[in-house]
């Protein structure tokens, strides 16, 4: 039980950062732009595929910068041709412009790299135990991951406090009406910050490639699972984000490394009952609803703190 | 009426050539569906036909909350998918009980089922517009598409629920076990919810519906909950998207989870808006295009779904009125008799446009099939993907294409600008 | 008799900012009264309180008697206020037509009828039609108002407001930005319409507040300084040196 523990708050500390790394940026372009972005996990899908591309033509570590710049590049694209032209028809083209994007780079992926993971493995230096708990040997690829996650977390900490271009996000943060008004050049700002959000997610996607599963529906998977984390943490908060982001990682860690369900507790129903909702629900492991858990969040927040945990707009 | 001012002649003319129209449409509507499948009568074109009848029916039910009251959904699936498991159960237990209920009801049960669970669930998601209610559908879409593969004993799993749509009682001596049958049956339902939901449209609901898409803030001031609003429309699009859900189960004789998944979601976002979400019929144009695409692509390229998220992109960004728009967007100009001055320019920039997207399709085909698979077959000319020629080709394509077709739009906007002037000075354009 | 609107004490903070100070009104029934005030003296403010578009911090309005302080504005609507914005705040796709239709629609009691054609509600089209007539847009019924002239959208704006035939009209710079002949047309326009009902104006064309108003008050810094007929009004020197200046004289 103690192994467990310690083991699922490892793994549930670095999936929480990886998902800060996303949902930060995400969360960023959203309160400046008012552009819910749809493909961000598809930019953070990229960065693994990339990743996994350029690791086999010239390594892990160029690919580990190059895969997160090239990212950037696609998402300032996307917003100087793509979402620019579309501020004009309001935010629900914008939105959908961005769902649309979302789908395309799926296939575009699958077409490209086919349906099935790809063998994107832990660069071979970093091929070993970091250490033992108990009986389970951590990889050190993942303490890797987690230093790199808090090296980013702490560089942009430093870029929102003590930069230009992090004031103007910070007040945009907590007037996102003025940004307008700002008087820089609005429209380099915002590809920019798109840039820089994109590659954020390209980078999480590069380093976390290697350890979970790199397949053309990785997106799709998590891109949810980021909706739910911004609008828990409150729409437009950072640190609303970041909390949000290593619950929601320890949740569901914790979610699928249990396998106890009702029956396992109380003891297995009459038999006699047969099949029906109930037997259903009483025989499902906490493992199998690990998936559903953050949309049950979800709806509990709306209904109950629709502001989400910092926010101060109600979303 | 003796001091209500009289309104004007011509008023009065349209008003009830209006109404003549009005019949005449749905009519004529009505002699097509009959018509149809005694022209094109291969079983083919019948289970095509079934098809893109209730895709009809779910674009319009989709349009309801995009088009008519401004809601943008993720998942609007999902009360497709439950109309249609209801519909399943309730066939079962009326074979299994030999109750009196002949199969045309059943759609109506899997309307019911929609509409249940938007009575359920709708007041929490109404409660927002804009982006919040496009995150909360999609939150409920994911939440009841992975629920359902927990409830086994519900949706049954992977391999979902299956029935017989010949075991309830025959009515008039017919079974619906031949596809014209259920053709028929489909085409009397697309018919009846288009009446339907067009009717919704002229309702004091459907009006304020509109007024609520265009600005809810107003609407509070002239007595509306746009709270409550939103809350029937969304129940009426969940009805007649349990319609068409349970018309898919009695198509296909089956329920499972992918009726309710985010792919589902997703086609009926993109055949209404590509249709077009600002007038009736838009969603309906949409829904016969994607469906017939859908079908007639899959047998020539293994990546038909990029196909429809580029054209989807494209219709974002260059015509967010959707085929409809571009249509109606004319009917000034044809109304003025100012349309022909516009066409040559149409003509010309036509031919670059059309390379551009040859373009396009050659290079996705080339990326596709670059590691194995036919030879592409573009216009009957040969091209093979490993090829260097191919992708020049598809470079110059693309890139001659584009900047030629830039050039030629710019010269089609000037014609159209003069053609509106002419349009505006005529009155036919505000 | 009991006052059309009274407004007891309210206050109103925006963060820790406040913006209305111990406010006091009392507008009688039938009566024409002006509000009037410098620029961010908080009299939209004091319109969006009265018409539910936000709550005060503390104090009390009634309407007709009735406390509507917290309730919400579809509900204070339909208890019969109607108010105009500053800002033009029409349905901007729908067309000239529609637009005052859908405010009729509550009134007349249709409400959020599904099994009733619009079209063929004959007290519904009466109406409209009336409005339309009055408001001079009967030749613009079919056009979206969006592409409306600005002077047009106003003249829109205050038939949205008195389509639903609410006993209390309230209209925020009716004829702000209007030209001088505009400006005649739309008082000329408001006082007909108005007729036999409670109107609270803001305004800040003398000759219209001075020519309408049975009543004034003057709004400074979120409070109410003075109260009165057109005469008190002019002759009071707390008004004169807070606001009016020699515009009055
Ligand atoms: N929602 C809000 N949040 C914060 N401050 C607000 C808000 N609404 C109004 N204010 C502030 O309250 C003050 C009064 O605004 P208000 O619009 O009521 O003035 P006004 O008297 O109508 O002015 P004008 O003549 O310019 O229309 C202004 O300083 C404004 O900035
Ligand atoms: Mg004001």
């Amino acid at each position: 039980m103690a192994e467990l523990i310690v083991i699922s708050t490892l793994n549930g500390v670095l999936f929480g950062m990886l998902l800060f790394l996303l949902s930060s940026g995400l969360t960023v372009i959203f309160s400046m732009m008012g552009v819910l972005n749809f493909a961000h996990a598809s930019f953070y899908m990229l960065g693994a595929f990339f990743g996994y591309q350029l690791t086999r033509w010239i390594g892990f570590w160029p690919a580990l910068v190059i895969a997160p710049l090239l990212v950037g590049v696609v998402g300032m694209g996307v917003e100087r041709y793509g979402l620019r032209n579309t501020h004009k028809h309001g935010h629900v083209a914008e939105l959908l412009l961005t769902f649309g994007l979302a789908f395309a780079i799926e296939e575009i992926v699958s077409m490209i790299w086919g349906k099935s993971p790809v063998d994107y493995r832990v660069p071979a230096v970093l091929d070993f135990p970091a250490f033992t708990v108990f009986s389970t040997n951590y990889p050190a690829y993942k303490i890797f991951m987690l230093v790199v996650s808090v090296v980013i977390f702490i560089a942009l900490l430093v870029t929102l406090k003590r930069t230009r271009v992090g004031l103007i996000v910070q007040a945009a943060l907590t007037h996102p009406s003025m940004v307008g008004h700002l008087g820089h050049n609005v429209g380099r700002v915002f590809m920019l910050v798109f840039g820089v959000g994109s590659a954020l997610a390209g980078l999480a996607g590069v380093i976390a490639g290697p350890s979970l599963v790199t397949q053309s529906d990785m997106a799709a998977y998590l891109g949810p699972i980021l909706f739910v984390v911004i609008v828990f943490g409150g729409l437009g908060s950072l640190p609303g984000a970041f909390i949000a982001s290593l619950l929601i990682g320890l949740i569901q860690t914790f979610a699928v490394a249990l396998n106890g369900s009702l029956a396992s507790v109380f003891g297995p129903l009459d038999p006699s009952l047969g099949p029906s909702p109930l037997t259903d629900i009483w025989n499902v492991t906490i493992a199998q609803i690990a998936p559903i858990l953050p949309y049950l969040l979800l709806v509990l927040v709306l209904i109950f703190r629709p502001m989400g945990l910092l926010g101060t707009r109600e979303s | 009426m003796t001091n209500a001012p009289t309104p004007s002649l011509a008023a009065a003319k349209q008003e009830s050539g209006g109404a003549l129209g009005f019949y005449g449409v749905w009519l004529l509507a009505a002699i097509a569906l009959v018509v149809l499948p005694l022209i094109f009568s291969s079983g083919g074109s019948l289970t095509s036909f079934s098809l893109i009848g209730i895709a009809i029916i779910f674009a319009l039910s989709y349009n309801i909350l995009l088009g008519q009251t401004g809601l943008l959904s993720f998942g609007h699936a999902v009360q497709y998918g439950l109309g249609g498991f209801l519909a399943v159960h309730v066939m079962n237990a009326v074979a299994s009980h030999n109750w009196p209920i002949p199969l045309p009801v059943i759609p109506l049960v899997g309307g019911i089922g929609g509409m249940a669970f938007a009575l359920l669930v709708g007041w929490v998601m109404t409660k927002r517009a804009g982006t919040v209610f496009a995150m909360i559908s999609l939150g409920i879409g994911e939440l009841v598409a992975s629920s359902s593969l927990i409830l086994r004993s519900v949706f049954g799993g992977e391999s979902g629920i299956t029935t017989d749509r010949t075991s309830l009682m025959p009515l008039f001596g017919w079974t619906f076990g031949p596809q014209i049958q259920v053709y028929y049956l489909i085409a009397f339902w697309v018919l009846v919810s288009a009446i339907a939901m067009y009717a919704l449209t002229r309702t004091p609901l459907g009006r304020i519906c509109n007024a609520v898409r265009d600005n809810p803030e107003r609407v509070e001031f002239i007595g509306y909950d746009p709270h409550v609003v939103r809350y029937l429309a969304y129940m009426f699009a969940g009805f007649f998207a349990g319609i068409a859900g349970g018309l898919t189960a009695i198509n296909f004789e089956i329920a499972n989870s992918a009726y309710l998944g985010a792919m589902q979601s997703g086609f009926v976002l993109f055949s209404t808006f590509i249709g077009g979400t600002a007038y009736f019929f838009g969603p309906i144009l949409g829904a016969i295009l994607v469906t017939y695409l859908q079908l007639g692509l899959t047998n020539v390229t293994s990546v038909w779904q990029l196909y429809f998220g580029v054209i989807f992109i494209g219709i974002v960004m260059f015509a967010p009125g959707g085929i409809a728009g571009i249509l109606m967007k004319h009917r000034p100009l044809i109304r003025a008799g100012t349309l022909g001055t516009v066409i040559p320019s149409y003509l010309v920039a036509a031919i670059p446009t059309l390379a551009f997207a040859l373009g396009i399709i050659l290079a996705i085909e080339t990326v596709a099939r670059f590691s194995g698979g036919d030879p592409i077959n573009l216009l009957g000319i040969p091209f093979v993907a490993t090829a260097p020629t191919t992708w020049a080709a598809a470079a110059v394509l693309v890139v001659g294409g584009f900047l030629i077709a830039r050039i030629t739009w710019r010269r089609v906007a000037e014609a159209w600008d003069r053609a509106a002037t002419v349009a505006r000075d005529r009155g036919y354009l505000a | 008799m009991t006052a059309a609107i009274q407004v007891n004490a309210v206050e109103k903070s925006f963060g820790n900012v406040q913006i209305i100070r111990d406010l006091n009104l009392s507008v009688a029934k039938g009566e024409r009264h002006a509000i009037i005030g410098p620029n961010g003296a908080g009299k939209s403010t004091t319109f969006n309180l009265i018409s539910g578009h936000i709550k005060p911090t503390s104090g009390e309005i009634r309407l007709n008697g009735e406390v509507t302080s917290g309730l919400r504005p579809f509900e204070i609507n339909r208890r019969g206020l109607s108010r105009s914005f500053q800002v033009t705040n029409v349905f901007a796709r729908m067309t000239v037509w529609e637009n005052v239709r859908c405010a009729v629609l509550w009134a007349t009691g249709h409400r959020y009828a599904f099994w009733k054609n619009t079209d063929s509600l004959p007290e519904v089209k009466q109406r409209t039609a009336q409005i339309l007539d009055d408001i001079h847009l009967s030749h613009r019924r079919d056009v979206p108002a969006g592409l409306l002239t600005y002077a047009e959208q106003r003249e829109l704006e205050i038939g949205i407001t008195i389509a639903g035939g609410a006993s209390v009209i309230m209209l925020d710079e009716p004829t702000a930005g209007m030209s001088h002949a505009e400006t005649e047309r739309a008082v000329a326009l408001i006082r007909r319409l108005t007729e036999g009902r409670t109107l609270v104006i803001v305004e800040h064309d003398m000759s219209v507040v001075f020519g309408l108003a049975d009543r004034i008050s003057v709004l400074v810094y979120g409070h109410i300084i003075a109260s009165g007929t057109p005469e008190e009004i002019r002759g009071n020197p707390k008004v004169k040196e807070a606001y009016l200046g020699e515009e009055v004289d």
